[in-house]
């Protein structure tokens, strides 16, 4: 078992993800699985190898600093759950 | 006159010439989805108001003789692509009744064409398996075999269209997803290069793989629906500019001369026997056809799965950060804005979207980000490497698209790491950016299709389709159609 419980809870804090006791004990079992198959992962001499994070030959793409049209405000707010004032509204954030 | 087994060129052909009209070929989809859908539940949501007067309209512009070949014709959609004012769940619970503020770029191509849209098709959650069992409103049952999956995560568009409940579909793959569902549906489905479609508008899954595609019985529809969807978008920064060639005239050249490779760490034991010999039997067709074939290796081939595994949920875990309840999707009551985070996510993610999150958080955190996402990173240079080689000898590389054919629905659903192999032979593409296809190539002891895929470098999509095609002139596998 490569995943303690106590880790899979800090991962579920990092994810910010309610898991239930149940879940918790599934997932230490099954993601530690799935790691202990990424061992062969860990294994592979890449010290000559340089990352990969797009098969683009892209960098940074810009466009023209230009003013384009957005959406109205009552269309992106129209799916949230609670809106005052024209904008989202949520709980508190600061204390 | 029977309209539902023809093809898109076939449709095309007979609306110009006035023998049909888009509402009738629309009013013949919606009637057998209201007759089909409810035993096999590849549409999430069906469309029928909007599907007959985007008909009427372009039964308009078929008689002002102002049509394109897909004017008119009634397509599928996969529910991870959003469509203004239509709801878009992605197959979770977390979008329940989200209807987005705007179009995707491919929907607004196809609104450009005056395509008919049938409806939203069902999906694992998030594009997120390998059956359609994850999503979170219910398994879509194969057409051959109700007792099987359709396979995944484009499992919806996959099985309207071989049931022919759409003429067309569009699907998004990151690492098999359409191709893996084209197999076991036996019929065709493409995974352009990463870069040749927009994703603008698809829900993120994970976004240095995600791709859109299409599913339709033949080469030559394929053709069409790629020519209307591929193409630079100034609102993908990962688009690229690269002229989209004229797919559909393509696909007359021969195939004399042209080099096939058939890497050997796909041909193993663990593949299901009928599988090695349609594929086998597949080849041969190409090597009668001209086609020169030889064998090429891909070495780093048996580390894509968990490269993959560390890649897609690590990217994954930062794009489903954005559902937090705040701007779309339930929200659950909770004291603090925390609680309501945590609940509201626990709540409304599914168990394989919850392992993935959690796979990718860990893969990402402090002290694990070097040996787990950095080392899978330098692995995907080295499976890049591999293909770029392979493509230095041979010109396509031909290979089964799934080790098995359909699976029951409820075998593997226990199990994810089992359920991770079925896409062991079309995710490597997708770590590399090529061009792949899935295309009919036979059938099982029991009835099931084969899929052979067929890979070539990235932005030569005209090159695996054209194979397809003659493919399919000599053949009559993509005739054949489920009972139901």
């Amino acid at each position: 078992m490569s995943l303690t419980l106590q880790e899979v809870q800090h991962i579920a804090e990092l994810a910010k993800l309610n898991l239930t006791e149940e879940e918790q004990l599934r997932f230490q079992k099954q993601l530690s699985a799935v790691l202990d198959y990424a061992a062969e992962l860990r294994a592979t001499d890449t010290s000559k190898v340089s990352p990969t994070a797009t098969v683009l030959p892209l960098r940074t793409v810009l466009r023209e600093d230009v003013p384009q049209p957005s959406l109205p405000r009552d269309e992106i707010l129209k799916n949230s759950a609670e809106q005052e004032a024209g904008c989202f509204r949520v709980p508190a954030v600061m204390e | 006159m029977t309209l539902h087994t023809l093809t898109i060129a076939e449709a095309a052909t007979k609306l110009r010439a006035k023998e049909t009209s888009s509402v009738e070929l629309t009013q013949a989809m919606l009637k057998r989805i209201e007759a089909i859908n409810p035993s096999l539940n590849a549409y999430l949501t069906v469309t029928a108001d909007v599907a007959l007067e985007q008909a009427k309209k372009a039964d308009e512009r078929i008689k002002a003789s102002n049509a394109s070949p897909l004017t008119g014709i009634p397509l599928a959609i996969k529910d991870v692509i959003c469509t203004k004012d239509v709801e878009t769940t992605a197959g979770s619970k977390i979008l329940k009744g989200y209807k987005p503020p705007y179009n995707a770029t491919v929907v607004e191509k196809l609104n450009g064409a005056g395509a008919v849209m049938l409806g939203k098709t069902n999906t694992d959650e998030f594009a997120m398996g390998s059956s359609t069992e994850n999503s979170a409103f219910g398994v879509t049952h194969n057409p051959w075999d109700a007792t099987r999956v359709p396979g995944g995560s484009s499992g919806g568009s996959s099985a309207a269209v071989a049931a022919r409940l759409a003429f067309g579909g569009f699907g998004s793959d990151t690492g098999g997803s359409i191709r893996q569902p084209a197999s076991l549906c036996g019929i065709v489905g493409v995974k352009p290069s990463y870069g040749r479609v927009s994703r603008y508008g698809l829900i993120a899954f994970a976004s240095s793989l995600d791709q859109i595609g299409v599913f339709a019985h033949t080469a030559e529809d394929a053709a069409l629906l790629l020519s209307v969807i591929a193409g630079h978008d100034p609102r993908d920064g990962t688009s690229m500019t690269t002229p989209v060639p004229d797919y559909v005239s393509l696909l007359k050249g021969d195939i004399k001369g042209l080099r096939i490779g058939l890497p050997k760490e796909y041909f193993i034991e663990g593949t299901q026997p009928d599988v090695t010999k349609a594929v086998n039997e597949a080849v041969r067709v190409l090597k009668s056809l001209g086609a020169t074939v030889r064998e090429v290796s891909l070495p780093n081939t048996k580390l894509a799965l968990s490269t993959y595994y560390i890649i897609a949920p690590a990217e994954a875990s930062a794009n489903l950060a954005r559902f937090d309840g705040v701007r779309f999707g339930p929200r659950a009551d909770a004291p603090t804005m925390w609680d309501e985070y945590r609940k509201t996510r626990g709540d409304g993610f599914g168990a394989e979207v919850k392992r993935r999150i959690m796979l990718g958080t860990y893969a990402l955190s402090a002290g694990y980000y070097d040996a787990y996402y950095l080392q899978a990173q330098k692995v995907r240079t080295l499976i890049k490497d591999d293909f770029d080689k392979a493509f230095n000898e041979v010109d396509v590389i031909a290979c089964p698209a799934s080790p098995t054919t359909a699976f029951k629905i409820g075998e593997k659903a226990d199990d994810p790491l089992a359920m991770y192999l079925a896409d062991v032979f079309t995710l490597p593409a997708n770590l590399a950016g090529i061009a792949g296809l899935s295309v009919n190539c036979g059938f099982d002891g029991d009835g099931l299709p084969v899929g052979l895929q067929l890979l070539s470098p990235a932005f030569t999509e005209d090159r695996i389709l054209r194979v397809a095609h003659q493919y399919q002139q000599a053949t009559e596998w993509h005739k054949k159609s489920p009972q139901i």
